[in-house]
């Protein structure tokens, strides 16, 4: 018999509100007030780390006995939307810290890396970076050129990488590189490499038209010295370490967009009510209502794809194709919902006096990293198609 | 050093309050409820008091219904040890008869501090931590900026804000301290604060086994509530400025009466 309501819950539970009252408390006050000034200089906001892992905020999904939370996944996806309705690079550097320079720690390495550097991430004492994308290498991350050649004791490393987000204050990177080009895939292997390891260099910090303040770095491997017993995993798991952690940055990047577009609608819905033309508030009229309404609504779909992709990763099902889509659906409605939220602004909204058009710019990046739209179109293909 | 703090849920000071028809309460659907901000100055302080004295003990005492466990769960999740809710369903009661439950379980924790924030953010009645204190017999320092425990907790330093200037005072303990804001930053609480408060059993009792027949010790009874009355639109006078003198003139002193 069916049973009116049973099997299905739009309501986050006591836990959840608890944990998005609190980050929304937090960002206002401590996220909010600097986000425009360091997206002008860039600062990377460190000082807002130590305090995001104070409060366990860097170690959500991060086991307990590593010095995580051990929280679910809809909690990590409430905390890095909260963050980036504020501040869209805050946003990125916290999701970067929890699952990009963790995750492949916690799930594939050894005990020795686990107890050695997850505490001090989970706690944002350390910094956390991730090295995948080369110049020649992106949405096909098979083809990366990045050269580990084992030599006693040590790998040595050579190559580029790019757009490693976190990568000018970070303190320990994971990085792909190849042990035998000839393998493909297959020659893919991960290591932890520490920003004092000698041959490890950063090359310069990418300007960028948004998320600015999120130390993004072009870092150069020159012969550097890796210890053998910082291979995550086994020579050749490289590969699929780095699928694994996508699929999870997926939700993190799924959750930013919808952030992003929230903090730019809350801007929107405000300035409507106050700006008045033809003598009258311009929320009266239609155009503008429809921009508002459209925006919501996408909105509260895309949280809705990200709720339930995280909810699938709870359960321990596969959440590829369901990561994708809510990657997919989320960044470009936060494209066009931070176009609408400027668009209502008007003139002012193409100033820098309000902040519309840093949402504008941040969003933009949520339909190219962790995988472009393209490349979530393609594996949703692939699930529905097979192959 | 045992600390009690007095806390109370109260609506979110952000929330449109809608009184009902009958002006008996307000309209609670919908809303959403939080712990008196007020209150988190004195939870605050409580736990930087218990962080620097050792062997320290911090009770939150709250009197209200099943709903008002999730502002001790904050508490505990920013570091208080133990929670107690006196749950009292019927009738919201006069404060008065609060401050009478309160005082009646006090009595069973022998606190030497006792702290709450100077009044609650929806009725601004400010009223409770005054009888508490009266009722025990304990003295009583109101809107506090500064609290330093001196002399092994025999007696405190406490620093309050006048009208230009602040008043230093030392008081005797046990006493009672309402807490004003300045008083601290509080503390967000974290995420495993909050795993901790969640597996934390909060204390409840039903006030009528705390004080049997509690509503005669009521004073005062709450005839209604009503909105403020809308202000009307202001006049605007038209015509030459003879005209508009004259007007102005009769209409100060034949309708306002003022001159």
């Amino acid at each position: 018999m069916l049973v009116k309501g049973a099997g299905i819950s739009f309501d986050l539970s006591e836990d959840h509100l608890m944990i998005q009252d609190m980050v929304r408390k937090f960002a206002e006050k401590e996220v909010s007030p600097g986000a425009g000034e360091r997206d002008r200089s860039m600062e990377f906001p460190r000082d807002i780390c130590s305090k995001l892992g104070e409060l366990g905020l860097m170690g959500v999904n991060t086991p307990t006995e590593y010095g995580g939370a051990g929280m679910d996944s809809i909690s990590y996806a409430i905390i890095i939307e909260e963050l980036s309705r504020a501040c869209a690079s805050t946003g990125v550097v916290a999701a970067v810290q929890n699952t990009l320079a963790q995750l492949p720690l916690y799930r594939f390495g050894t005990e020795e890396l686990k107890r050695k550097y997850l505490p001090d991430l989970a706690a944002g004492k350390k910094i956390g970076a991730y090295c995948l994308t080369e110049p020649s290498s992106g949405s096909d991350a098979g083809s990366l050129q990045t050269m580990a050649q084992k030599n006693g004791d040590f790998y040595f490393l050579n190559g580029q990488k790019l757009f490693v987000t976190n990568g000018m204050a970070a303190d320990f990177f994971i990085v792909y590189a190849t042990i035998d080009k000839s393998k493909g895939n297959k020659g893919i292997s991960a290591f932890v490499v520490e920003r004092t390891f000698p041959g490890f260099k950063i090359v310069r910090k990418e300007e960028m038209l948004g998320v600015r303040a999120s130390g993004t770095a072009q870092i150069a491997f020159e012969n550097c010295r890796v210890p053998v017993s910082n291979l995550i995993g086994e020579e050749g798991d490289g590969f699929k370490i780095a699928l694994t952690t996508l699929d999870s940055g997926r939700i993190s990047i799924a959750s930013q967009a919808v952030g992003i577009a929230q903090g730019a609608y809350d801007a929107a819905l405000k300035y409507s009510k106050e700006r008045s033309q033809f003598g009258k508030t311009i929320s009266n009229f239609q155009f503008v209502q429809e921009m508002l309404v459209d925006m919501i609504t996408y909105i509260e779909a895309a949280r809705l794809l990200v709720y339930r992709s995280s909810y699938l990763k709870d359960k321990g099902v596969p959440f590829s194709k369901e990561a994708s889509m809510a990657k997919y659906f989320a960044s470009t409605m936060s494209e066009k919902a931070t176009s609408h939220a400027l668009q209502i602004h008007g003139g002012y909204g193409y100033t820098k006096d309000y902040p519309v058009e840093r949402f504008y710019r941040d969003a933009r990046v949520t339909e190219i990293y962790e995988g472009t739209t393209e490349v979530q179109k393609m594996v949703i293909a692939r699930n529905i198609l097979g192959g | 050093m045992r600390i009690v703090v007095l806390v109370k849920q109260v609506p979110d000071t952000a929330a449109q309050i809608q009184i009902k028809p009958d002006g008996s309460g307000i309209v609670e659907e919908g809303l959403k409820y939080i712990l008196n901000p007020y209150d988190e100055f004195a939870v605050e302080e409580a736990v930087r008091l218990k962080e620097k004295i050792s062997s320290s003990e911090l009770f939150v005492l709250t009197v209200g219904l099943e709903r008002t466990k999730e502002i001790l769960r904050t508490c505990i999740a920013v570091g208080a040890d133990q929670a107690v809710l006196i749950l009292e369903e019927g009738e919201p009661l006069d404060p008065f008869s609060t401050a009478e439950l309160l005082a009646k379980k006090i009595e069973s924790l022998h606190p030497d501090l006792i702290l709450s924030g100077k009044q609650a953010a929806d009725d601004d009645m400010a009223y409770i931590g005054g009888a508490v204190a009266q009722r025990l017999n304990f003295p009583f320092v109101s809107v506090v900026t500064q609290v330093e425990i001196l002399e092994n907790g025999k007696k405190a330093k406490i620093k309050r804000q006048i009208e230009g200037g602040e008043e230093i005072i030392e008081v005797d303990l046990p006493c009672v301290l309402s807490a004003q804001k300045g008083l601290n930053e509080p503390r967000y609480p974290s995420l495993a604060g909050m795993m901790k408060a969640k597996k934390k059993e909060i204390e409840v009792i039903k006030a009528a086994d705390l004080v049997p027949d509690i509503r005669k010790f009521a004073r005062t009874k709450l005839e209604r509530l009503q909105p403020v009355p809308v202000r009307p639109a202001g006049k605007i006078l038209q015509g030459s400025p003879e005209k508009m003198v004259k007007d102005l003139v009769r209409f100060l002193k034949d309708e306002e009466k003022v001159i």
